[in-house]
């Protein structure tokens, strides 16, 4: 099948490249995209460690093709600090030891994010079923709940502070 | 908290992990991560049967498809030698198939392609025909006589047996059986399983034709080993040969054996030229890497009617799959499987073990386990819930009648290790206390009446970590001792190079602070580097909870050596005799007068800019610790759980978890392993496990037959300390990494056979599926 050209807005930056239509969006946002932060963890859509957000909701980015996003908009962990400031996710998954070697970190800090726009102050099964189509080997769940639980704190703070 | 964290010594405060900036950011730096200019990529192709010979291979057709690049066979293998390879336990192991394939998975050929996506294709266009031949798969059969062979390539195999080992003594253990009033029995498999990391494995080998440097990065646990094996192995020379483990994205054991797709790329580059990626996906991963455990047990242990423990006699036998592959003490033919009497002071025991080949992957990795102990540790917490059943006593009153008491450490146990101390009881206290065990016990009487099923289990292990000493560890013959380097920059600040590798346990964060509590310099002055076997002292890695019992133990004693010679660079500065000198914190001053003092950060200057004459210049050291003994973690886990008396299924009421493993450099992080590690043991009592067909079909290659919990599944954990220090570590601490893991699948076991216990249930094998535990109940209620 012909190369297609497809224009997606990454990060808030428009990105357009040629690509194969069998390749999967997973792989075009590490290998054209250069951004590894999106990470490959199994060949079946079972892990979410390459969890991205396409126009805001998490898809596992292994299970399309890049060209299904074209026009639209993907938001990947490289884009979660804004202006060099990290988000309150990511704050607290360093606050609350919330990973260990890392690799599904990008995938659940977006499923937390995401979540936290829905539910600025998740209970803890809240959590637990917002992450649970991911898995994590190392930490137990247990310091992730309490690491989006700490980023809905902080957000929280961030807000009222600003509306003071 | 008492005392502001800032007052805190580095030693014991839970600093927030240094590695996580870069993580948080999607800035890790794992295999895949890495690109080189010129990189091709390869895939390889598996056998769909379990056994089979292999009639021809035609690559004709895949050669073809543009990109491909090679394609390699073992038949272009064996030219160069290299067809076969040696594994961790002296067997050997089929790089890439020539005369057979012996189990489903086996690597056949490699296509080394421009692009994955081409390499891919073009392994659908090799043709391999294959004449399948009798599958062994229960290694009971494997073991008969006239079972087809299945190492039929090693000249002096008749049969399948691989080895015969004992351990402790025969004789008193069938003495102790005489006199016993009770004797119970326990038939368990622990099934096989896999660690499974979120990373699979992968490497790119770099080997340039110009300079005959071969660089190859991988992800693994033991990066110094690798290099040495892999000199062996191909007879490069080992000082052109650079293993660099980059991030790792987990490994519990899974990334410490060569795999044979590491062996292909590199020989792949040096025949092509140019660098080569494998990136393993999650099939491969499953079917073909270290899995673990697979043990066949029989335990029997006798007792008194008081409840003394008289012996314990345990037979095994162990499925290895087709090739003996574990990673772990050559001198020890099932790893540590026996220090199987536990926390028990046990006057005989009697431990025989026998190894058989089937046609399954090769492995037999230490899965968040030291060596088999995870094994071991299951089997006599369930002989001993058993023999409480038996005897009529409450299960933990059975243990705590039977502990090494505190003033019997050091203990030497019948099989050979001396316990370096402990404190059983307490940590049984404390979990009791705070599970509110009796409670638990009275609501299970109360739910009981009712129809309900509540059970507790309890397991109290003990475990030992940290391989370990060079009169008994080695590693195919290299011992098992480990290093770090220190070196001290003119403006205070260090680097700090060690042999252990971090795979997420936080090394960077954790040796910091053992420099930091040792000199001083605060730990984000502290750089940690590892994996890079030309910049790093020779190591045997990490893996077996053995980072902190070596690794952390050279870094406090080469930051100790350095410390001898500061004090001299101080005497020389201060203008006084180092006798007079006192060390505090982060400084040397003089007795009587502490405002005459000289700082680290003094002294590091002064070593590069004002050192006394006849001294050698800077602040620089070495360290390799050969530990006199391995450690001794412990600890008392309770577990509740509900079984519904209709289906079997069970749900986690508690988890109460009590570990002591001595002085904690950084409790965060240790709490993070021991989260981890319960997981492990819930997954393995719960769901996880690799089971395969007649015919060798692997049932668990993907993770939608491989079950791992999520977020969903997995229970809250109520975690607490004792600290009771190693005697013999530099900082009193003990290895921690897998305690849960070993500890706890018998306490959710125990907890799910203890529902049924009144109706006579005594054991459901692992993992204890809501359908077992019908049956069990079915069969409980109709006998
Ligand atoms: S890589 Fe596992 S779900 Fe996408
Ligand atoms: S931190 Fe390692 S998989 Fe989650």
């Amino acid at each position: 099948m012909e190369n297609k050209t497809i224009s997606v807005t990454v990060n808030g930056g428009s990105k357009a490249s040629e690509v194969e239509p069998r390749r999967l969006l997973v792989h075009w946002i590490r290998e054209a995209l250069g951004l590894t932060g999106t990470h490959v963890g199994c060949d079946t859509s079972s892990c979410g460690a390459c969890t991205v957000l396409l126009d805001g909701t998490p898809v596992k980015s292994c299970t399309m093709f890049a060209v299904q996003a074209d026009g639209r908009e993907v938001t990947t962990v490289e884009g979660l600090q804004q202006g060099g400031k990290l988000h309150p996710v990511q704050e607290g998954f360093k606050e609350e030891h919330g990973l260990q070697c890392g690799f599904c970190t990008p995938g659940m800090m977006l499923l937390g994010a995401a979540l936290l726009e829905e539910n600025p102050d998740p209970s803890e099964e809240d959590v637990r079923w917002a992450i649970s189509g991911n898995l994590c080997r190392c930490t137990g769940y247990q310091n992730i709940v309490k690491s989006v639980q700490w980023a809905a704190r902080k957000a929280a703070s961030e807000q009222s502070g600003v509306n003071a | 908290m008492a005392v502001e964290e800032k007052e805190m010594p580095w030693v014991g405060r839970s600093v927030k992990r240094k590695e996580d900036d870069r993580f948080v950011r999607g800035g890790g730096n794992y295999l895949d991560d890495i690109r080189l200019a010129n990189m091709l990529h390869m895939a390889i192709l598996r056998s769909p049967f379990a056994h089979a010979r292999i009639e021809s291979i035609d690559t004709s057709a895949a050669e073809a498809v543009e990109g491909v690049v090679a394609v390699v066979t073992g038949e272009l293998l064996a030219e160069h030698k290299l067809a076969w390879m040696p594994t961790l336990s002296g067997d050997t192991q089929a790089v890439l198939a020539t005369d057979k394939v012996r189990f489903q998975g086996q690597e056949v050929a490699c296509v080394v392609a421009t692009d994955p996506y081409v390499a891919h294709d073009a392994l659908e266009l090799i043709d391999v025909e294959y004449e399948p031949l009798p599958v062994v798969v229960d290694p009971k059969k494997a073991v008969e006589d006239g079972a087809p062979i299945i190492r039929d390539d090693k000249e002096d195999q008749k049969d399948n047996r691989i080895y015969h080992w004992e351990a402790g003594d025969k004789e008193s253990t069938d003495r102790a059986f005489s006199e016993a009033d009770v004797v119970v029995e326990l038939d368990t498999h622990y099934p096989r399983s896999h660690p499974a990391p979120l990373e699979c494995c992968g490497c790119i080998a770099d080997v340039n034709p110009a300079t005959s440097k071969t660089m190859i990065y991988m992800t693994s646990q033991a990066p110094h080993a690798i290099r040495t094996v892999f000199a062996l192995v191909t007879g490069l020379p080992e000082q052109n040969i650079q293993i660099i483990s980059p991030d790792i994205g987990g490994g519990f054991g899974n990334k410490v054996p060569v795999y044979p797709g590491y062996v292909v790329a590199t020989a792949a580059s040096l025949l092509i030229g140019q660098p080569v990626k494998w990136i393993e996906d999650r099939t491969g991963n499953l079917a073909s890497t270290g899995f673990a455990r697979d043990f066949h047990m029989h335990g029997e242990l006798a007792l008194k009617q008081d409840g003394t423990m008289l012996g314990l006699r345990v037979g095994m036998l162990s499925d290895q799959g087709y090739a003996y592959a574990d990673a772990q003490p050559s001198k020890f033919k099932a790893g540590l499987f026996h220090v199987v009497t536990g926390s028990y002071d046990m006057p005989a025991a009697h431990v025989v073990t026998d190894g058989a080949y089937t046609n399954k992957a090769p492995g037999g990795v230490a899965y968040r386990c030291s060596f088999r102990i995870t094994e071991a540790s299951f089997l006599i917490e369930r002989l001993v819930q058993n023999a409480a059943y038996e005897l009529g006593m409450e299960p933990v009153e059975l243990r705590r009648r039977n502990f090494v008491r505190p003033e019997q450490f050091p203990y030497t146990s019948v099989t050979g290790f001396v316990y370096d101390s402990g404190e059983y009881a307490k940590a049984l206290d404390v979990a009791l206390e705070k599970s509110g065990y009796e409670q638990l016990r009275a609501e299970q009487e109360r739910l009981r009446a009712e129809g309900r099923l509540l059970g507790i289990g309890v397991a109290s292990f003990t475990e030992a970590v940290g391989a370990g000493p060079s009169r008994d560890y080695d590693i195919l013959g290299i011992k098992m001792f480990d290093s770090a380097e220190l070196r001290i920059h003119p403006t205070g600040k260090a680097i700090l190079k060690l042999g252990v590798k971090s795979q997420g346990q936080g090394h960077e964060t954790t040796f910091a602070q053992i420099v930091a509590g040792e000199l001083g310099i605060p730990p984000e002055d502290v750089t940690v580097q590892e994996g890079d076997t030309d910049n790093t002292p020779y190591g045997l890695g990490t893996y077996a909870s053995r980072s902190t019992p070596t690794g952390g133990a050279a870094t406090a004693v080469v930051a100790r050596k350095l410390r001898d010679k500061a004090k001299q660079i101080a005497a020389h500065t201060l203008e006084v005799s180092a006798d007079d000198l006192e060390w505090e914190g982060d400084r040397f001053y003089v007795k009587g007068a502490p405002e005459q003092a000289a700082t680290i950060q003094d002294i590091a200057f002064a070593a590069y800019t004002n050192h006394p004459q006849g001294m050698e210049a800077g602040l620089e050291g070495v360290t390799y610790y050969d530990p006199p003994n391995l450690t001794y973690p412990f600890g008392t886990y309770v577990v509740a759980v509900e079984v519904d008396a209709q289906t079997g299924e069970w749900k986690v009421r508690k988890v109460v978890a009590v570990d002591d493993c001595g002085v904690r450099i950084n409790p965060m992080i240790v709490e993070g392993q021991i989260m981890g590690g319960l997981t492990e043991g819930f997954a393995m009592s719960a769901m996880q496990q690799i089971t395969f067909d007649e015919d060798g079909n692997c049932m668990g290659s993907n993770f939608i037959d491989y079950l791992l919990p999520t977020a969903w599944e997995t229970p809250t954990f109520e975690l607490h300390a004792t600290v009771t220090p190693s005697p013999h570590h530099p900082i009193g601490a003990k290895g921690v990494g897998e305690s849960a893991t070993v500890g706890s699948p018998a306490a959710f076991a125990n907890a799910v056979v203890d529902a049924l216990a009144h109706l006579g249930v005594r054991n459901i094998d692992m993992p204890l599926t809501s359908g077992k535990v019908w049956e069990a109940m079915q069969q409980a209620r109709s006998s």
